[in-house]
């Protein structure tokens, strides 16, 4: 076990407990608030993969913009401050489609990569993505901005009062 | 320890999220947990790319990052008008698409 193993183990960890913890709380708020730990845990992890651009990117977006999104809509949809009681799905169900999935996802990698060959690992910093991003990917780019702009005009669109 | 433990770990939280997806009744919560399960196939893009040797899955989970950043937004302000008129985020509640 090395020292990036163990780092792995731990923030793995970190990232399955606190995503449970924003599957099950009963407070909304707090349900945020754990989902920034997961996002935080899954950003260290990009980083031990050597991704730094993504694992930067993660927290400015998910972390900075998504998560202070998603608190703003609970308090404007008035949510209780206490417990709500919403939990009232049939767990059994869910849990059985969670289980199969997840052990179906696993045995489905394992085997897929039961021989695989790790290759030396690409560095992800910020000038090899960018060149990679403003060479061969520059058309999905341009598109992606054109679904961004739509996307603020949709919510202008959304958010007016007389519509 | 090989990639494949990224891989398992994207595999379970990808779980927990469909996990939440089913159970929750909370429209906001509902959407935390579509975020948890894009985040997991981002931790697998990523692990791909450390796989491969290249950059491509990298960057493939930086655009999916911008379209969940997108969707985030529109569907944030759909939430937020079923609630201006329904009182309610429920998901319940929201089951005709007229009022």
């Amino acid at each position: 076990m090395t020292a990036i193993d163990v780092m792995l183990s731990a923030v793995g960890l970190v990232a399955v407990g606190s995503a449970l913890a924003v599957v099950s709380t009963q407070h909304l708020v707090r349900a945020g608030l754990w989902l920034v730990v997961t996002l935080g845990a899954v950003a260290v992890e990009f980083l031990l993969l050597r991704a730094e651009f993504v694992a930067w990117v993660q927290v400015l977006i998910y972390v900075g913009a998504v998560v202070v999104l998603l608190l703003f809509a609970v308090m404007l949809t008035r949510a209780p401050i206490g417990r709500s009681t919403d939990l009232d799905r049939p767990i059994g169900p869910a849990l059985l489609i969670g289980a199969g999935s997840g052990l179906g996802l696993a045995g489905l990698f394992a085997w897929v990569f039961r021989d695989m060959r790790v290759n030396p690992p690409p560095t992800g910093s910020a000038q090899r993505v960018g060149e990679a991003i403003f060479g061969d990917w520059v058309l999905p780019f341009e598109v992606l901005s054109v679904l961004l702009l739509a996307a603020l005009v949709g919510a202008i669109v959304l958010s007016k009062k007389d519509t | 320890m090989t990639p494949m433990w990224y891989i398992v770990l994207s595999a379970i939280l990808f779980s927990v999220g469909a996990v939440g997806v089913l159970i929750r009744r909370n429209a906001i919560v509902l959407f935390m947990c579509i975020e948890l399960m894009l985040n997991a196939a981002n931790l697998a893009l990523v692990t791909f790319s450390r796989i491969n040797g290249t950059l491509d899955g990298q960057i493939m989970a930086f655009f999916v990052m911008v379209v969940a950043a997108a969707e985030v937004v529109i569907g944030l302000a759909i939430i937020m008008l079923i609630f201006r008129t329904r009182r309610s985020a429920s998901v319940d509640d929201a089951n005709l698409l007229k009022y």
